[in-house]
């Protein structure tokens, strides 16, 4: 091919979305703390609002500095686009909210993080949205409980807490079989360790909380549109997505598919959605996330590096029962895992201790660099007991069907020595086994 | 707006933007055209302007391309003649011709077959010879994805382009990906980044043009164009005595610098 080719990861984490501040030369992505943004004219103005021209009007809408985190985060993602919102589960919400309506219904892997779980299971029927979960590998469980008035399929990319593999291109092929689009969270993958676009996912976002920002000093989501699936195509076959392909009243009668080929959604998304619900990030948050990003290679490198030998040395020691990676053999998306995540499964896993509860309360308290709480892809090494935290709204048969055992402790590994951390989880073992 | 357009004999359905506000042959029309593999929706914030400004705008899907029905055209001068049925169809006598890369030279050809329906040309993006390297059709007729990375690289001259298109968060390389493999993936006889790149290769017919368009000219080129050199719109540019508005980006003029086209674009039609 003549000609450059695409730039790399590690170039556009560091460039995509900024150059250097045209009032000030300033080269850092400046912090735009300000609420709003000044009319040249009354006729600068009324155009900012009819969509005549491009420009921030009001930080709840749209932000110089969340403008750069966005830009970054679709350019890593290989997407069109990208809203930041106050959180993950805001882009969770947003997304739904875009595409879905009282009556709709979404077909979601059933190994989700608890907070989703809440939303889909408990909350949105409120709303008049119901969900039906499958497991993550059922294919024909996928396929089966798609109904007419499904608008969406969900999952994860490595499903919470047990690390099952989401079969993106399976899963893809039967959602565009339908007619519908695939999302999924990438947050426990970072685009470094999987590109969901790549392999046919629709839409995704993340927790910028956890490995984008890198530091857990921050609370944040991105919604991110690949650009790729035709709305109008699929409303012409199925009847759906009018929020996208007919006028719509909220909007001067704007067709976001006339007005976008390839990012109605997220016009939608920011238009109505970041408008009307205002779950916006702060443009300080934004930043935390962007410094994040510029090291988001080089951080996710020593997260798997470190993780594998974490995982070693557990799936060799005599009080773990069982260690759930994908990367192991014993797990049952190894195969799948070795097709869609060469470069590693994260950082994130769980194992199950053998005894009682008791032994994994024994366990946690003994830990000196590990911090119990909740939360996941910082750099510091963090633990927790999902059945009595994030998964506690989850009865015994729901935590079964997720993979969540009593004694199942997760880890999320950070950025100390991994001599160092084996160490502190080799005389928590031993606290543990003492119990006996 | 849908319309039934004359092509070669046949009445093929086409699709025009009008600019988010119903089509009024009654006002000064004007006409903005995509360029290769590309749609309408390169131009919707222009079109909104114009069109909520007191114009009627056609920003059409040229013919296989987008929400426009039937196999693309293979040359500039077929595509001159389907601008100019698509007048007839939206029963415009004259109008302002304005097009990007491709489309300039569709819009100056349409300007030079019927010059007293042309009542100003506006060439973004553009050159001449709008020579295409052999080498990326050969890669394109193999591998049309590499060769769509291959001209972004080339046609965006920043990772930051400010206030990005059609609004901020859009990744502007990502969302012209996304837009070109989506229209390449149109075409399903042909292969379109084959036919329009081809079309701009083989057009000979610019300078002759030139000679026969009475309207007034200008051209809006980038300083950091990279697919359309401005210095290699100089010829042109003499050709139509028209005046030149360079502007600090790439050849994505429009996406990349939304504001200071639009600024052109006023000064050519409106003159303001």
């Amino acid at each position: 091919m003549p000609g450059s080719a695409n730039p790399g990861f590690d170039t556009l984490a560091v460039h995509a979305g900024a150059a250097p501040d045209p009032a000030t030369g300033a080269r850092a992505v400046p912090i735009h703390l300000t609420t709003s943004f000044v009319f040249e004219s009354s006729e600068h103005a009324a155009s900012l609002f009819n969509m005549e021209r491009s420009g921030h009007v009001y930080s709840r809408i749209s932000n110089p500095t969340n403008a750069v985190l966005e830009e970054r985060v679709a350019a890593l993602e290989g997407g069109s686009g990208a809203i930041a919102t106050a959180s993950g589960q805001a882009a969770l919400h947003l997304a739904i909210a875009t595409v879905a309506g009282a009556g709709s219904h979404i077909v979601a892997s059933s190994a989700l993080y608890g907070g989703s779980h809440n939303l889909l299971a408990y909350t949105l029927p409120r709303f008049g949205i119901t969900t039906t979960f499958v497991r993550p590998g059922d294919l024909d469980g996928w396929r089966a409980a798609i109904r007419p008035e499904t608008r969406l399929l969900f999952g994860e990319t490595l499903g919470n807490p047990g690390l099952d593999v989401l079969d993106i291109p399976a899963v893809a092929q039967i959602a565009h079989e339908q007619h519908l689009p695939l999302m999924v969270d990438s947050t426990f993958t970072t685009p470094w360790l999987l590109r969901p676009f790549d392999h046919g996912a629709d839409l995704l976002y993340h927790s910028a909380t956890k490995f984008l920002s890198g530091h857990g000093t921050v609370i944040g989501g991105v919604l991110v549109d690949s650009g790729n699936f035709d709305w109008d195509r699929a409303s012409a076959a199925s009847g759906h997505f009018a929020e996208l392909t007919a006028p719509y009243d909220g909007f001067h009668g704007m067709v976001f598919s006339e007005e976008s080929t390839v990012g109605a959604f997220l016009l939608r998304a920011r238009r109505e959605g970041l408008r009307d619900f205002g779950a916006s990030m702060n443009p300080m948050a934004a930043w935390l996330v962007l410094q994040g990003l510029e090291t988001l290679p080089l951080r996710m490198a020593r997260h798997v590096e470190s993780t594998r030998k974490v995982v070693a040395f557990l799936a060799g020691h005599a009080m773990v029962a069982s260690v759930a990676y994908p990367e192991l053999e014993t797990h049952a998306d190894h195969a799948l895992a070795k097709r869609l995540l060469p470069r590693g499964c994260g950082a994130v896993f769980s194992f199950d201790l053998k005894g009682s509860r008791e032994h994994g309360r024994a366990f946690i308290e003994a830990l000196k660099i590990f911090s119990h709480l909740a939360n996941v892809g910082d750099c510091r090494s963090l633990v927790i007991h999902p059945a009595s935290t994030t998964h506690f709204r989850m009865d015994d048969a729901a935590l079964a069907r997720a993979g969540i055992g009593p004694a199942t402790i997760r880890l999320s590994i950070g950025l100390e020595d991994a001599d160092d951390l084996i160490d502190d989880l080799k005389r928590a073992l031993k606290a543990a086994s003492a119990l006996r | 707006m849908k319309l039934a357009v004359d092509a070669g004999g046949a009445l093929r359905d086409a699709y025009a933007y009008t600019g988010g506000k119903a089509f009024d042959a009654g006002q000064p029309c004007v006409v903005l055209l995509h360029g290769a593999l590309h749609d309408h929706s390169s131009w919707t914030l222009a079109a909104r302007w114009f069109a909520h400004h007191g114009h009627a705008v056609l920003a059409p899907d040229l013919p296989g391309h987008g929400r426009s029905a039937g196999a693309p055209l293979a040359s500039v001068e077929a595509l001159a003649d389907w601008l100019l049925a698509l007048l007839d169809a939206a029963g415009v006598a004259s109008a302002s011709f304005v097009g990007h890369s491709m489309g300039s030279l569709v819009a100056l050809e349409a300007a030079a077959r019927a010059p007293d329906r042309a009542r100003h040309l506006v060439l973004v993006g553009t050159a001449y010879p709008m020579k295409v390297s052999q080498a990326l059709l050969d890669a394109a007729r193999d591998d049309a994805y590499g060769a769509i990375d291959n001209v972004l690289m080339y046609s965006h001259a920043t990772f930051a382009a400010k206030p990005s298109y059609p609004g901020p968060g859009a990744w502007l390389h990502g969302s012209d990906r996304a837009l070109m493999r989506r229209t390449h993936d149109g075409q399903r006889e042909t292969n379109l980044f084959l036919n329009d790149f081809q079309a701009c290769d083989r057009y000979a017919g610019a300078i002759d043009a030139a000679a026969r368009v009475t309207c007034p000219a200008t051209l809006v080129v980038g300083a950091r164009d990279q697919m359309t050199f401005a210095s290699q719109a100089a010829d042109l540019a003499r050709a139509l005595r028209a005046q030149t508005v360079t502007l600090p980006c790439g050849h994505a003029l429009m996406s990349e610098a939304p504001d200071a086209v639009l600024a052109a674009l006023r000064g050519a039609i409106v003159g303001a």
